[in-house]
């Protein structure tokens, strides 16, 4: 059961039971819909994006404990980031979830998401650790395309 | 092969000793002691298999049909030697029946482009069912959509039983063919596909029938079910993976044009005209997987000793214990209640996402399919985007079903 703790830590269970920001923000003037084909997850960023700030952010969906975590986790994390600095923590937060399991987990650069290092001994699972992220980064980017993460 | 009977017909199954024919289950996963319970995707190799297709490389193996020297001949035996015990594991009339492919998805495909490319025309229709497999689904969308015709669908009972009703009602003047799972990969429901054949022969209408999860559950008789097609694939029955049979009634297989071209499957060629070569051997294009066709001979062989009467039967008694323990957990609700119906058991769990599900038994130990199955419509029709899936092979025990209860309660303790 260790590992596994490790993977679903408090953290994450408390967020996928009450996920954060599962709405969608008055003036919200960007948004993409992302979609996990192997397992039918489907989540929906939404955004208020203004002089190159994330004003406000939510999301809704619905998917496993781990995409509904880093979707809940992700929204508290980019709130009043530019484009540019969302862009450094998602670089951060992908080395967290895919890096080598032996390496120790670069906290400082990710904070809170650091929870989520256990994904990293479940390969599989990444896509759902990252469905957020790329949709949040469609959504940036104006895209009108649903994102897949196959 | 020199080997006495597992078990002559109508005894019990002693899956431990059954167990102990497969050197990967003993395994661990996640450090703890293997539970394999996902023998619907694809099951496990006995050793039988292993050392038959070794056998073939270190003594037969060469270029199949091409017999100017004795090791083709033989090679070439080997192989025509496993349609043969195809054509005897389903019961058909004939080995010229049976066509090599290389899972059951390839065959329903080649009936699909052969037969239902000639076939179909601007508003004709296939009829399938609700609870079709995305392997008996896509190919007829496909060729339906090049000739213009149109799938119907017919619904089936929350039970997990096709509405008889509702299929005989769909069959039309249009109807040019009925493709039907013999045994559903989601719910487990062994369909009653010889009354469906009777009902679809009665107004000229072939059937087709994906036996894919049938044929390593329960025994099949091609003749007795009336179909004209049977589809079956090698790695769901203890064979090797790129290996299946396409079983099709013999004058329709006459009829039928080829579908891939290429070597073997011609009688002559020029660059004006080339004329084919005979059933089946006109439906395979290229050098043919012999070591497969050889590794399912012996997979067969090895079933037919187990008897599949018996293996149903361990299925069947295994599943009751199984329904019972999951039954018992108040969080979990399955999905399939057919009455007759296989080792499958597909559930979803009360505030844990299938995926999670997955991920905590695979931490115990416990090997299951979670997600869509192949059959998005089908998780459509039970409004859930994802389930959670064991399934049963000869080597489950009541210990394996004991250990899958007792990690889904983890699971639920866990999401608490």
């Amino acid at each position: 059961m260790s590992e596994l703790r490790e993977l679903y830590q408090t953290t994450i269970l408390d967020h996928n039971k009450q996920p954060r920001n599962f709405r969608v923000p008055a003036g919200a003037n960007r948004q993409a819909a992302g979609h996990n084909p192997l397992c039918g997850d489907r989540v929906a960023v939404h955004v208020v994006f203004e002089e190159d700030v994330v004003k406000d952010v939510g999301f809704q969906g619905a998917g496993c404990a781990i995409s509904t975590a880093s979707a809940s986790l992700m929204t508290q994390a980019v709130k009043g980031k530019s484009r540019a600095e969302f862009e450094k923590l998602f670089d951060a937060f992908h080395e967290v979830v895919t890096g080598d399991p032996q390496q120790e987990v670069d906290a400082a650069s990710v904070g809170k998401l650091a929870v989520l290092a256990g994904v990293r001994e479940y390969p599989v699972r990444v896509k759902c650790a990252t469905l957020a992220w790329h949709t949040l980064r469609a959504a940036l980017a104006g895209g009108r395309e649903t994102v897949k993460t196959e | 092969m020199n080997r006495p009977a597992l078990r002559p017909a109508g005894a019990r199954l002693d899956a431990e000793r059954v167990r102990g024919e497969f050197p990967i289950l003993r395994r661990t996963q996640r450090g703890k002691p293997l539970v394999y319970l996902d023998s619907a995707a694809t099951a496990q190799k006995p050793r039988a298999v292993i050392d038959a297709v070794s056998r073939f490389y270190e003594e037969s193996y060469a270029s199949v049909h091409r017999g100017v020297y004795e090791l083709s001949e033989r090679a070439t035996r080997l192989y025509e030697g496993a349609r043969e015990r195809v054509r005897g594991f389903l019961g058909a009339a004939e080995a010229r029946e049976i066509v090599f492919v290389r899972n059951a998805t390839e065959a329903i495909n080649l009936v699909a482009w052969s037969f239902g490319r000639a076939r179909l025309g601007p508003g004709d229709e296939v009829l399938l069912t609700a609870m079709e497999h995305h392997a008996n689904i896509v190919p007829w969308q496909l060729v339906c959509e090049e000739r213009g015709a149109r799938l119907r669908v017919a619904a089936i009972h929350d039970s997990g039983e096709v509405d008889l009703a509702a299929l005989e009602a769909l069959l039309s003047e249009r109807t040019r063919l009925v493709a039907v799972s013999h045994v559903s990969n989601v719910l487990g429901t062994i369909n009653p596909v010889r009354e469906i054949t009777r009902l679809a022969h009665a107004r000229g209408v072939p059937v087709l029938v994906d036996g894919a999860q049938a044929a390593p559950r329960i025994p099949v008789d091609v003749r007795e079910i009336g179909c004209d097609f049977y589809a079956i694939s090698g790695h769901k029955l203890y064979g090797p993976s790129g290996i299946g049979a396409l079983y099709a009634r013999a004058a329709l297989l006459e009829e039928m044009p080829p579908w891939q071209g290429g070597g073997s499957m011609i009688e002559s060629v020029s660059f004006d005209k080339t004329t084919f070569a005979g059933i089946p051997t006109r439906f395979e294009a290229g050098t043919p997987n012999a070591e497969g066709a050889v590794g399912l001979d012996a997979a067969l062989d090895w079933l037919g000793d187990l008897g599949m009467e018996n293996v149903a039967r361990h299925e069947a008694e295994l599943l009751a214990l199984g329904t019972g323990l999951l039954d018992a957990i108040p969080e979990v609700r399955l999905y399939g209640r057919a009455a007759a119906k296989t080792g499958v058991l597909s559930f979803t769990v009360d505030g844990v996402h299938a995926h999670d599900v997955g991920t905590v038994l695979d931490g115990e130990g416990v090997a299951i399919r979670a997600g869509h199955h192949c059959a998005q419509p089908l998780m459509e029709r039970y409004g859930v985007a994802a389930m959670a899936r064991a399934s049963l092979g000869v080597y489950n025990t009541a210990g394996d079903l004991e250990r899958l209860a007792a990690a889904l309660r983890k699971a639920v303790e866990l999401f608490r």
